[in-house]
């Protein structure tokens, strides 16, 4: 292994695990230096979600192009980069295979190393962006559209998970909520903002939580209670109000994320908690989590919307101390769709 | 002139280096094939590696990159085109997009007859072409194209010549070539060695095409599917559907 005594590292991130086609180049694990995210999101709202098909067949077009910008505005070149980084699981593994591919050709090419990023490990990274200070350990709860996890995050590259979803992610809860109330995909952003025109206590949906396992979370419970409210209405020719319905419901999500990640953070002693991913731009999740962090004397971090969404600078600053601690992947790296946090 | 070649089209992995000084003639460098498992993304680079590596090849030398760029497995086609366009963009060299059936038929190269490729496409189809060589130049008599084999066969029997047939889709459809759709016709099926998908005979026929200039930007390559997504065609199938209920009530 080389030895990394340069004053500054460059990596050079890719991201294909969904339906963003991302790069980034990223210096010394925090400061951006460029982050091209292509969305295919207009194209996938055709089908109320994402096709994995149509998604791999996007990125494949797209990939150097967003590739040659992240350098373009970096204002650097594949000469001036130390690694690369690439997300290769969990995802769809057709979408995946493209970036991993491409990541490992660039590195092959240029006789770069080559270093694979778990996608949950570079959301929770994207807090180290825009926290100058933020060092493990801290406790970090994800939460998107296909993960909602909370995470010991014990030191760089090491992690604990001690909470996920028995069935839906939070951030799915919320497309299939949009969708019932005629919102469309993708549902969290439409949710937020029409909630603000609701009454969160104008009905009471369940908080779920698991005997015997209390930072696990589930979802379908609630949503299936607000699919069963509209049915009701509907067949009793009762009016009710989408607003409503949208605030109840991201209240009882928000509270029962809120409870899990404040019961964890107190039995762990954590003093700082740090949120991640798609659901972590959610308005509400953010004023929740801020107010009970500060009755209890707990830092809270969050990042930008821009670094909730999937992006290639979360996965540079994950491959930076991935890069520091030594990881290398080899030429043979495969794209693991249900790659575990933690597992190499 | 040196080209890297990649076919990861269908069951093979395959990775050339073909090269041709312009005065004695063309010659592969080197070669690398397996027809074992489908584990492309593993495999392919590591092959490319091994190839460079014993043959002191220096990529920067390369005057194009030539892939495999269609029809095929769509994940398969993806990885060869994703690590064209890796190694294009890494090397700032240009890309040269051979059509998988085009290549295949280039197996048999100088055959006196029809030459078909056919790929094993599901769904009762497979991917052909039909294809002649004229002077030592690859001819089209049929572009490549997803059919069934029947319809394929009557296309076959206007001709009074010879046919050969290559290509996985064989495995599936030999027997019924043989006893029924093509019964009492001059056919003949390709040996083990030039059967199948081979990222030489894409070189060599990229020799062909960069001589001719037909050559793209790594950023502007994509795969030829020659068939639109599952989601879409039935997208599609719906709109189509819906149209013409429309079309029947005004």
């Amino acid at each position: 292994m080389e030895a990394v005594n340069k004053e500054n590292v460059l990596i050079l991130a890719i991201e294909s695990s969904c339906d963003e086609t991302a790069a980034s180049v990223v210096k010394n694990g925090r400061e951006v230096l460029s982050n091209v995210i292509s969305s295919q999101i207009d194209l996938h709202k055709l089908y109320g979600g994402v096709v994995p098909e149509i998604a791999s067949r996007k990125h494949i077009e797209k990939i150097n192009q967003v590739i040659q910008e992240a350098l373009d505005t970096a204002e650097t070149t594949l000469d001036e980069i130390d690694a690369v980084g690439v997300t290769y699981g969990p995802g769809l593994v057709g979408a995946l295979l493209v970036g991993v591919a491409e990541a490992k050709a660039i590195a092959y090419a240029k006789g770069l190393p080559l270093v694979g990023v778990h996608h949950i490990e570079g959301h929770i990274s994207a807090n180290y962006i825009e926290n100058r200070d933020l060092e493990p350990p801290f406790l970090c709860l994800v939460v998107s559209g296909g993960h909602t996890h909370l995470v010991c995050v014990r030191d760089y590259g090491k992690y604990e998970v001690i909470g996920r979803t028995r069935d839906d992610a939070a951030g799915e809860a919320f497309d299939k909520v949009a969708r019932a109330i005629g919102l469309g995909y993708p549902g969290g952003p439409k949710i937020d903002k029409l909630s603000r025109e609701g009454n969160p206590d104008a009905i009471s949906f369940p908080h779920a939580h698991i005997e015997g396992a209390p930072y696990d979370f589930s979802f379908s419970g609630v949503k299936s209670a607000v699919l069963n409210y509209i049915n009701g209405c509907r067949m009793k020719d009762i009016e009710y109000h989408t607003a409503d319905i949208a605030a109840s419901f991201q209240k009882a999500v928000t509270d029962v994320l809120v409870d899990n990640a404040m019961r964890a953070a107190g039995e762990y002693r954590f003093s700082k908690l740090a949120i991640a991913g798609g659901v972590a731009s959610n308005s509400a999740l953010r004023a929740a989590m801020k107010k009970a962090c500060k009755e209890r004397d707990i830092e809270f971090y969050y990042p930008s919307p821009i670094l909730c969404t999937d992006n290639a600078a979360m996965i540079g600053a994950a491959a930076y101390y991935e890069y520091l601690a030594g990881t290398r992947h080899g030429w043979d790296l495969n794209a693991v769709p249900n790659l575990k946090l933690g597992e190499r | 002139m040196q080209i890297l070649a990649i076919d990861s089209s269908a069951l093979v992995a395959s990775v050339a280096i073909v090269e041709d000084d312009g005065k004695a003639g063309a010659k592969t460098l080197a070669e690398y094939t397996v027809n074992h498992r489908k584990t492309h993304s593993q495999t392919l680079l590591p092959m490319l590696d091994e190839i460079v590596k014993m043959t002191e090849f220096s990529l920067e030398g390369l005057d194009a990159i030539a892939v495999a760029g269609g029809p095929g497995s769509f994940t398969g086609l993806r990885i060869g085109s994703a690590t064209a366009k890796g190694l294009g963009l890494a090397l700032g060299k240009p890309l040269i997009h051979i059509p998988t059936l085009e290549a295949l038929a280039y197996n048999l190269w100088g055959t006196d007859g029809i030459v078909c490729p056919i790929m094993d496409a599901r769904r009762n189809q497979v991917y052909t072409g039909i294809y002649e060589f004229v002077d030592g130049k690859l001819g089209t008599l049929m572009r490549q194209t997803a059919m069934g084999i029947e319809e394929l066969a009557e296309k076959l029997c206007v001709y009074d010549r010879e046919i050969n047939f290559l290509g996985d889709g064989v495995l599936v459809h030999r027997e019924n070539l043989e006893k029924s759709l093509m019964a009492g016709k001059r056919i003949r099926f390709a040996p083990a060695h030039m059967a199948y998908q081979r990222a030489a005979s894409v070189g060599a026929l990229a020799l062909e095409y960069f001589r001719e200039g037909r050559t793209e930007t790594a950023a502007e390559h994509k795969p030829d599917y020659l068939r639109p997504s599952q989601a879409e065609r039935e997208r599609a199938q719906r709109e189509k559907a819906a149209k013409e209920s429309a079309g029947e009530v005004s």
